[in-house]
């Protein structure tokens, strides 16, 4: 027998999920990333040209969902550092709590920032 | 008199569910209803319990999709809808309808060098622990295993990786690693510092949602991994 989503139906595993999750996708952008810093090599007309294409305000959102990926993958990341590095206390949930607050906190933030 | 609806894993493999309406009893376990079936509708049915009242380990099942002991699972606590779905204890093999073989799950406790090796005799005086050392309450946090097998069957690496330890054979480890009278952590720290061992761990928690005695193996595995990382450090392992 297998287990299906009601076994992992608790924050923890959505935390697991989320974190893979935006570690896949945050690799995907990485290319992207680099490609479009890359036109600084072909001069500064160059890299201008991708930029402006960066305050389309698709873009914005897309940006906004960016760095929304980042927060929660590095919140996550560090509540798993934190589980494993510090002694145990009965903390876990508060800090799943604590690092969803801050990543979606992070995330509005940068919204109202650009838009 | 109401009735609960309730569909049951018949046959191992390539099995199904069988469904059954089994009356609904006032403070009525999931091992209630399971017997009932086995007693007055089909005999053939197989299932494992002994002591009925949460000190065994030997009923746990899959109620509705999570790992439960039956015995202490009021079927009021799992179903608001008269519906019950059982089945067997997920990544065991079934060998009949909710009978699992156990054979792997413990022998990764001995893998997990989950046997105390004390130096003392019988000539010996008593050690002296004291209750409230740090190693104690560590090992109090964890001695409470009935072996259900609750936390193996909701582990999801264990389901990916059939090698590894698994949480209760990791929380076994642990637990006698805080034992000051142990004479085998550093052999222990190396048995479960593997590729199939604490490291695997992904930090799901599922192990410490289902454990019926609200043991944390999470905690246990974490202690391994920087116990482990530590032992390498200074060359002991």
């Amino acid at each position: 027998m297998k287990n299906d989503f009601r076994a992992r139906s608790h924050p923890a595993w959505w935390a697991f999920a989320l974190h893979r999750l935006s570690g896949v996708l945050l690799a995907l952008f990485l290319p992207a990333h680099f490609w479009s810093l890359g036109h600084a090599l072909e001069g500064a007309a160059a890299l201008d040209g991708v930029l402006q294409w960066t305050a389309l305000p698709i873009v914005k959102f897309g940006e906004t969902g960016i760095v929304l990926l980042l927060a929660a993958h590095m919140t996550g990341g560090i509540r798993l550092l934190m589980i494993e590095f510090l002694p145990w206390r009965d903390w876990h949930k508060t800090l799943l709590a604590v690092a969803a607050g801050v990543s979606v906190a992070t995330g509005l933030a940068f919204a109202l920032n650009v838009f | 008199m109401a009735s609960l609806k309730v569909t049951v894993w018949r046959s191992a493999g390539a099995g199904g569910y069988q469904a059954y309406e089994v009356p609904r009893l006032e403070a009525q376990t999931v091992l209630d209803v399971v017997t009932y079936i086995q007693r007055v509708i089909d005999p053939s049915l197989s299932y494992r319990f002994a002591c009925r009242v949460g000190v065994c380990g030997s009923c746990a099942m899959n109620v509705n999709g999570k790992a439960r002991w039956t015995c202490r699972t009021h079927v009021e606590k799992v179903t608001a809808d008269g519906k019950l779905q059982i089945a067997p204890l997920s990544n065991l093999p079934v060998i009949k309808d909710l009978v699992t073989n156990m054979e792997q799950f413990f022998d990764k406790w001995a893998k997990a060098r989950g046997r105390f090796s004390g130096a003392r005799t019988r000539d010996d005086d008593f050690a002296r622990v004291m209750p409230d050392s740090p190693q104690r309450r560590n090992v109090d946090a964890g001695i409470e295993c009935i072996g259900c097998g609750a936390c193996y069957s909701a582990c999801d690496v264990v389901q990916w990786n059939p090698d590894y330890l698994g949480p209760a054979a990791l929380n076994r480890a642990w637990t006698l690693h805080n034992d000051v009278r142990d004479t085998m952590h550093a052999e222990r720290l190396a048995a479960v510092a593997g590729d199939a061992g604490c490291h695997a761990c992904h930090t799901h928690t599922s192990c410490s949602e289902r454990c019926p005695k609200q043991i944390s193996p999470t905690i246990g595995i974490a202690g391994l991994k920087r116990a482990a990382a530590a032992a390498a450090l200074d060359g002991e392992i």
